[in-house]
């Protein structure tokens, strides 16, 4: 039985650090999107992220965090998350998701996007507009006195809705002095379980979405993983906050 | 960085116990301590060691589970 299973609140004076923290990474996340070209490595992507967080006097939430080499998850095509940063190239017509987390003043941040490089066919291109939407779907029902899961079903009711798949075995999470804390926010269920959001709760809801099967398997290395049929993956994510008036994203 | 949701994994059924409990492997080394589905008693489905198996785990507790499938 986990002695602490409540969802930590966090104070006004919290929130406004991971509010700063949320701007500083959302600054990282965009420059380092307008920074990708094809041709680059993935270990490129990786080390321009480090240098952007060095500079604005963060530190990396990855690095090191249960022996991840990297700053960033950079995963191509059907790499669905965590894919180690290395020597694969990306180049026209991938979709490159790019996770990155960083702790400023002690409180962490997560967030994620998946960019097309140059151009991507049409089912790539509304694999990344329904994944994104799906998040926004599922931010909107973060407010008090609805449920978790009622997050949840958002996601997963706007992905099926268009034909994609959502993957089941990777979940969001609570997020503030650790990079995940309770509580796991999967991206499909019955809408109205779970526990009562109340403000001041801060979450990191990241839906991933396949264009084919949900399933999806770890690769030898530990970390990547991939869609069980090959097809493409994409990843969204922010880190929100819930307050009174409904939620705050603050990775923007 | 998505956290793994533990809730469905697969292993290999390691020993049985009494009560129709069976200690299981699972594929991420951990081992568990499960019992058998509702479901799969109702059809009288055998579950012996070797088979491999998917375990429910508890989010609550994640050193037991439930089989609720043995793979052919």
């Amino acid at each position: 039985m986990k002695t602490k299973d409540s969802i930590r609140i966090k104070t006004p004076a919290e929130i406004d650090i991971l509010r700063k923290a949320g701007k500083i990474l959302a600054l990282i996340i965009h420059e380092l999107e307008c920074s990708l070209k094809s041709g680059m490595t993935t270990k490129d992507i990786d080390m321009k992220a480090d240098s952007l967080i060095r500079r604005e006097n963060a530190l990396s939430a990855f690095k090191g965090y249960r022996g991840f080499p990297g700053c960033a998850c950079v995963s191509v095509n059907e790499e669905v998350v965590h894919g180690i940063p290395g020597f694969k190239v990306v180049k026209d017509g991938d979709i490159v998701s790019i996770d990155v987390g960083i702790i400023y003043d002690d409180y962490y941040s997560d967030t994620a996007i998946t960019v097309g490089i140059g151009n991507i066919d049409p089912v790539r291109q509304k694999l990344l507009d329904v994944t994104r939407e799906s998040l926004y779907k599922g931010i909107e029902q973060a407010r008090p006195n609805n449920h978790l899961s009622d997050i949840s079903s958002a996601v997963q009711r706007h992905v099926e809705k268009n034909g994609f798949s959502v993957v089941r075995s990777f979940v969001g999470h609570g997020i503030g002095r650790q990079l995940h804390e309770e509580p796991e926010i999967p991206n499909y269920g019955a809408p109205h379980q779970g526990p009562v959001l109340k403000e001041g709760m801060v979450f990191a809801i990241e839906p991933m979405v396949n264009v084919g099967v949900y399933q999806t398997k770890i690769l030898s290395d530990g970390w990547t993983v991939v869609t069980e049929d090959g097809k493409p993956s994409a990843h969204f994510e922010h880190t929100i906050a819930i307050t009174s008036k409904g939620p705050e994203i603050l990775t923007q | 960085m998505a956290k793994e949701d533990l809730i469905e994994v697969e292993g290999v059924v390691h020993e049985a116990l009494p009560n129709a409990m069976f200690r299981v492997t699972l594929d991420n080394g951990h081992k568990v301590l499960a019992h058998v589905s509702g479901k799969i008693r109702m059809h009288f489905i055998r579950i012996l060691p070797g088979d491999r198996v998917k375990v429910e785990l508890s989010p609550y507790d994640l050193t037991r589970g439930r089989i609720t499938y043995r793979s052919k």
